[in-house]
């Protein structure tokens, strides 16, 4: 297959060998599990357990609630014990309700749904239905609801199903561990949605850094003439599904539109699998691959872990912390953000867990920009990181907004590149958090608007109505004065 | 040179008499301005600005009577987009502080008395004589009418809570970037 080249980037250490060569263990299970209702894009799931009741491997603990939403379920058998608010694993450290699931050591599952025996017969709604029920969400760390992503099919063409193990984020590697040692499940999610989907095609995308991976998937892939194993180059950001996109169809997706417009769906290798185990044996998502990493901790993992335990169990599953961190991150080092404590929950979106040292985080103090143009260069979007930068340093938000500052996904990439270590990417998340909030406060106003319009509305029909009663009491007071007429009537 | 100065001089004074009439034939009844700020006010009529309704505000603003962080529900959104249609510098260190509200009825202290529903612009409250009031939480714009109306003080303005959805991150530091 004929590959693009895709614009800029950038080359960090990958750091890769800390954790590639760990195969995937089973964490023991923690003494309790912490789910909270919101790990997808989306609305927040809704309760349907009560405190106190008995659950098995598998129930659902809270169901989705509106068009874009995936349910929660248990991780194991146990007892949910409380529904409260915990912090989340998200750097403001807000609180999140969460359900609390005291494991009883069983690990039963619950009566699961029906194995599919022969997926490729349903349609595909029927997979549809099964994978949003199963709660499976992008695991590459989007955590995009995966049966919406799998609709898109009903309103275009898709040509290709593009399988992301580009894995290009530094010290992950779990989806490098998961194609070496599942490749075969990973195949077979990867058809089951491209039939889904109706797409003819399916590329399955990794890195050139990962050989035993590409072999084991080839091997995998090598029945099925539909499908196709190519070997992308180095070079982040490869794994973001636009640039992968166009590596392999070598068309840029139109800014604010989904690569489904150029008939390209991509689903991370992760949720091929995910999907894969509920549409063959009916299971739930409960269980994820995460990579623990970085120089602090004492031997670094790549750890399947049931959905609720907390980041703190992981690192001392790891031996513990070698040396003080300097930051937990959530994720990658490139676009991961960092975690308020070891005390939060993993999630669906949890890809790794990282403790960086102080050489590693490398935080260096800002100097004035020397022009050099090196953001430019590398930005694979094609944006002017320093001027919008400079917009946004002096609250010229419409103008960054005008030179396309909410077409940067924060790959981090100027940031990394900056000589003068200027927080680049930092301004593009506050710039777009800023623009999202002053949208939502629009749409709020005007909400307020339509309302007191329609209460003045409201107000004058009333005193219309009041109006035309008085008009019509006073008619019939007229007319009641009138004695023969009242005669008449009677 | 003469040419010079006599042709500009008649060539300003030509268009300045057309401008002269076409000011006085063509004028427009109502200010644009005026109405163009009304439509940048949230239109509640919520009246905390000291003023009647956002007509009256919005007329306040275009005389240039009135500052521009007048409006406080609108906070300072609507604030950044009077001082943009203005072209004048808002002082908006102020509003950084404001954060939205929502009216609260704690229900032991509420006699049902009707007042509060009869005052809220966007009828956000629910409520029948003496049975308990509500405040409906997505209809309420925090204008605290209904607070300074309580007979029986049962209604509390509270703070909007961040949620994970809302949450952003903060500018980075001012040393940054120089």
């Amino acid at each position: 297959m004929r590959l693009f080249p895709i614009r800029g980037g950038i080359h960090p250490k990958y750091r890769k060998e800390l954790t590639s060569e760990q195969p995937i263990v089973a964490l023991p299970m923690p003494a309790r599990l912490y789910l909270p209702l919101q790990q997808h894009i989306g609305a927040p799931a809704e309760p349907v357990v009560s405190v106190g009741q008995k659950v098995r491997k598998g129930d659902l603990l809270a169901r989705g609630q509106g068009a874009v939403s995936a349910p929660t379920h248990a991780s194991t058998s146990g007892v949910v014990v409380e529904i409260t608010t915990v912090t989340a694993p998200h750097p403001s450290g807000l609180p999140q309700l969460t359900i609390i699931l005291e494991p009883d050591g069983k690990d039963e599952w619950t009566d699961l749904p029906d194995p599919i025996e022969d997926p490729f017969s349903l349609s595909g709604d029927a997979i549809r239905e099964r994978v949003a029920s199963s709660g499976i969400v992008g695991l590459g760390g989007a955590t995009f609801p995966a049966a919406v992503k799998l609709n898109l099919g009903s309103q275009q063409k898709i040509e290709t199903l593009l399988i992301n193990g580009a894995e290009c984020e530094p010290y992950l590697t779990c989806d490098d561990r998961l194609m070496r040692e599942y490749a075969a499940e990973i195949v077979d999610g990867a058809r089951i949605m491209a039939h889904a989907l109706g797409a003819p095609g399916i590329v399955i995308a990794i890195e050139r850094n990962k050989p035993q991976a590409l072999e084991a998937m080839r091997a995998a892939a090598a029945g099925f003439d539909a499908i196709e194993v190519i070997d992308v180059p180095v070079q982040y950001p490869m794994g973001s599904e636009r640039h992968l996109t166009q590596a392999i169809t070598g068309r840029e997706t139109p800014a604010k539109k989904l690569t489904a417009e150029l008939g390209v769906v991509v689903h991370n290798v992760g949720t091929a699998r995910a999907v894969h185990q509920s549409v063959r044996f009916g299971r739930p998502l409960t269980r994820r691959v995460v990579t623990v990493s970085g120089g602090a901790v004492a031997q670094g993992k790549n750890i399947e872990v049931p959905l609720g335990a907390m980041v703190s169990e992981l690192i001392a599953f790891c031996g513990g912390l070698r040396e003080e961190p300097r930051r937990i991150v959530n994720g990658g080092p490139m676009m991961g953000q960092p975690l308020p404590s070891l005390e939060v929950p993993v999630v669906k979106g949890t890809s790794g867990i990282l403790a960086l040292t102080v050489a590693e985080a490398n935080e260096r103090p800002t100097q004035p920009c020397i022009r050099c143009g090196g953001c430019v260069t590398i930005c694979p979007c094609g944006l002017v990181p320093v001027e919008m930068a400079a917009f946004i340093r002096k609250d010229n938000l419409d103008a960054a907004a005008g030179i396309g500052v909410t077409d940067c996904f924060s790959c981090g990439s100027c940031s990394y590149i900056c000589p003068s270590h200027i927080p680049l990417v930092q301004y593009f998340n506050y710039a777009k958090g800023e623009l999202a909030a002053r949208d939502r406060e629009r749409r709020r106003l005007d909400r307020v608007k339509t309302l007191s319009e329609t209460r003045v509305e409201r107000l004058e029909r009333q005193a219309q109505a009041k109006r035309e009663a008085a008009a019509a009491a006073a008619a019939a007071r007229k007319a009641a004065s009138v004695p023969s007429e009242n005669k008449a009537s009677q | 040179m003469l040419i010079a100065i006599g042709s500009l001089a008649a060539l300003g004074a030509a268009l300045g008499t057309v401008l002269g009439v076409a000011a006085r034939y063509l004028a427009v009844e109502e200010d644009p301005l005026e109405v163009e700020l009304a439509a940048l006010l949230p239109g509640a009529q919520c009246g905390q600005c000291g003023y009647v309704g956002c007509g009256q505000a919005a007329a306040a603003l275009a005389r240039g009577e009135a500052p521009v962080t007048l409006c406080t529900p609108g906070g300072k959104s609507v604030a950044e987009a009077l001082s943009k249609r203005l072209g004048v510098k808002a002082d908006l260190s102020d509003h950084e502080e404001s954060v939205p509200q929502y009216a609260f009825v704690q229900e032991e202290l509420c006699i049902g008395c009707l007042r509060c529903t009869n005052e809220c612009t966007t009828d956000a409250i629910v409520g029948a004589p003496k049975q308990i009031h509500t405040v409906i939480r997505d209809n309420c714009h925090g204008c605290a009418k209904c607070f300074k109306i309580c007979p029986t003080e049962a209604i509390k303005m509270c703070q909007v809570p961040v949620t994970l959805g809302d949450w952003r991150w903060n500018k980075p530091g001012a040393a940054a970037l120089q």
